[in-house]
């Protein structure tokens, strides 16, 4: 594993082929073998010219006027030497409110999220059935195919106050969606329901790339199973959990659109309400173009930003990091 | 790489089968296998729950009669879904839709990886860094709109087509399983004095099924879950025939819970009908995916693990 994932940092791996053995570089040899790659690649990159980069000229639209009828290269430049959206958005109310609740979610899905597919795959790993742990894993990667309009329409039935499957089973009326603070718990909960199971895949990958002698070893010296796990398996997938802490401080301030959107209700807008929410209901749907692209703008810095510091702290500490 | 995992696998089961456990671990073995078990009831008892509220009448459903068994069984709510246009329309435009972005993002994401394994190739570092950029920095929501907006694309079914018709992610996995696949045949084939094109058709494509099955079963259930997309680019009321299955299901759960009062004061029955419906719309638009995913198991997994190491 160790050899492969260096090869992933280095943008274009390093591999010797035909064409190296060429004596000399002629263009005109060159491209009568390999024109055939650069029609390949003409679609391609003509999607990512047009679908990833042209909208981000729009991004110059965050420091101009209100005004999408002309180019946003030939809009005149908004107030506060065009930093008016940015000041207006920390004026809003609504925005502080998404801001954090974006963080907040975030933050509980990081410290009560992340733990649980490493405890549920040290688990399957110690199951010692096979079979039975193929059929335990294809159930528990079932949540994953579920779109969050699916999970939202069954959870909306489940976790009712007063008819609810599991409100009537606990002979209870807790209203699970219907205050903001229960409101948060099943929002975290439906997400480690999704994907919890799916994520333990990257981990138990990594547990299969432990030596057996390192168990065998800790027998010898008569580990029981929990100092197992706790002295070999832990430390054995240390840099896949470091990796993937990585990934998720850098998306701290990423949105996802689907779930808060869909589990939201009237009564919980004050918890649910998040950034991506906030661009989709004054940008699209309230036309507030400027605004709501220097949101998205602060939103993919911040999340540059954090990328960038987690993986330097993580090299700091003597892990590999994503690059 | 994954041989010597194999190995390592086998190798520890043997270790763990041979040797005598104690009393102790046995119980610990039982005790884990009983976690397991909740943690699989946990998943599967909602959708049992859905499968059997939609089977069930509707007088047991608004009495909360129904658990994972259904009471008053009868397939009404399936026969209603499948006679609705609505239902029947949006379904059918589903599946389209997902086939032909399937088709579409796969044949791509073969074209943007295949040529970035010959490493010489002139100016391929510089194609992988504009795309693996995209994956850090995106524009935003807002951008996004505004240029669908001007290439005329809001309120038609190309803007549930194209926009992300290519995920850098899955190019990623493409790429690192072409580059599994032994120089020494790509190498055999360019004497043969085939060209890159036939050394894809005849070498890379057949070698390479696993990973296309799983990269194809990404993109359908990514089009197939799609919503925000929907809910965004096609606004007005005309494009309501290019709605997906989800934003149809979105919208008809919205306004029956809008409308639940009312349906309360006006009778418990019409809004029981109404629930068993949508019940049988949501299995409609699970069961699909549901069928199809155990049997790409060994694949996605392996796309997975190549895909979290690589990112």
């Amino acid at each position: 594993m160790g050899t492969e994932r260096s090869d992933l940092t280095s943008i274009a791996p390093k591999k010797t082929s035909g064409i190296n053995r060429h004596m000399g570089f002629s263009w005109k040899t060159y491209l009568k073998r390999y024109w055939t790659l650069y029609l390949l690649l003409v679609i391609p990159i003509a999607f990512f010219i047009i679908f990833r980069y042209t909208p981000m000229s729009y991004i110059l639209l965050a420091f101009k006027k209100n005004n999408i009828l002309i180019p946003p290269w030939k809009v005149e430049w908004a107030r506060n030497n065009g930093f008016q959206w940015f000041l207006k958005a920390f004026k809003d109310q609504d925005f502080i409110i998404a801001l954090k609740n974006t963080i907040f979610l975030n933050l509980l899905d990081l410290v009560i999220g992340m733990p649980m597919p490493i405890m549920m795959a040290l688990l399957l790993n110690e199951l010692a059935y096979p079979k039975y742990k193929r059929i335990t894993q294809t159930v528990l990667y079932l949540p994953h195919f579920l779109s969050w309009v699916i999970i939202s329409s069954i959870t909306l039935r489940l976790f009712a106050t007063n008819d609810g499957i599991i409100n009537k089973l606990l002979g209870t009326s807790i209203p699970f969606v219907g205050n903001p603070n229960n409101w948060r718990g099943t929002y975290i909960f439906l997400g480690i329901w999704k994907e919890c199971g799916w994520n333990t895949i990257i981990y138990l990958a990594a547990l299969t790339s432990i030596s057996p002698e390192l168990y065998e070893a800790a027998e010898v010296d008569g580990a029981g199973r929990m100092r197992k796990i706790w002295h070999v398996t832990l430390p054995g997938i240390r840099s896949t959990i470091i990796v993937l802490l990585i990934m998720n401080l850098g998306h701290i301030l990423g949105s996802e659109f689907d779930r808060p959107f869909t589990l939201s209700n009237p009564q919980v807008t004050e918890a649910s309400k998040t950034i991506s929410i906030y661009v989709y209901e004054k940008g699209i749907n309230g036309q507030q173009y400027s605004l709501t692209t220097a949101v998205g703008l602060f939103q993919s810095v911040i999340c540059v930003f954090f990328l960038l510091m987690s993986n330097a702290l993580a090299k700091k500490f003597g892990e590999r990091g994503i690059w | 790489m994954s041989i010597v995992n194999e190995t390592n696998k086998l190798s520890s089961r043997k270790l763990r089968d041979g040797m005598i456990k104690s009393r102790k671990t046995r119980i610990g073995d039982l005790l884990i296998a009983f976690i397991c078990l909740i943690l699989m009831l946990l998943c599967l008892l909602p959708m049992l729950h859905v499968l059997a509220s939609s089977l069930s009448s509707a007088d047991a459903l608004v009495k909360n009669e129904v658990f994972i068994w259904p009471k008053g069984w009868n397939i009404d709510a399936y026969q209603t879904v499948l006679t609705t246009e609505k239902y029947v329309r949006s379904l059918g435009w589903t599946a389209i839709l997902t086939l032909i972005c399937t088709l579409l993002s796969i044949s791509l994401t073969v074209c943007a990886a295949y040529p970035l394994i010959y490493t010489n190739l002139k100016g391929g570092r510089f194609i992988n860094f504009i795309m693996l950029f995209t994956m850090y920095f995106s524009a935003g929501t807002i951008p996004y709109y505004l240029l669908l907006s001007r290439l005329g694309m809001l309120n038609t079914p190309y803007a549930l087509i194209f926009p992300n018709c290519i995920s850098v992610f899955n190019v990623i996995i493409m790429r690192s399983f072409f580059f599994g696949v032994p120089d020494s045949l790509r190498e055999a084939g360019e004497i043969d004095g085939a060209s890159p094109i036939r050394i894809l058709v005849q070498i890379y494509l057949p070698l390479s099924l696993p990973v296309i099955a799983t990269l194809s079963l990404f993109y359908a259930v990514g089009r197939w879950n799609g919503f925000s997309d929907a809910l965004m680019y096609l606004k007005k009321s005309e494009s309501e025939k290019y709605w997906p299955i989800q934003l149809l299901l979105y919208n008809v759960i919205k306004n029956s819970t809008q409308t639940n009062e009312q349906a309360a004061q006006e009778g418990f029955f019409a809004n029981g009908v109404s629930k068993t419906i949508q019940m049988a719309t949501v299995m409609f638009a699970t069961v699909p995916i549901l069928l199809v995913y155990p049997w790409l198991q060994r694949y996605f997994v392996s796309g997975v693990t190549i895909g979290a190491v690589k990112g």
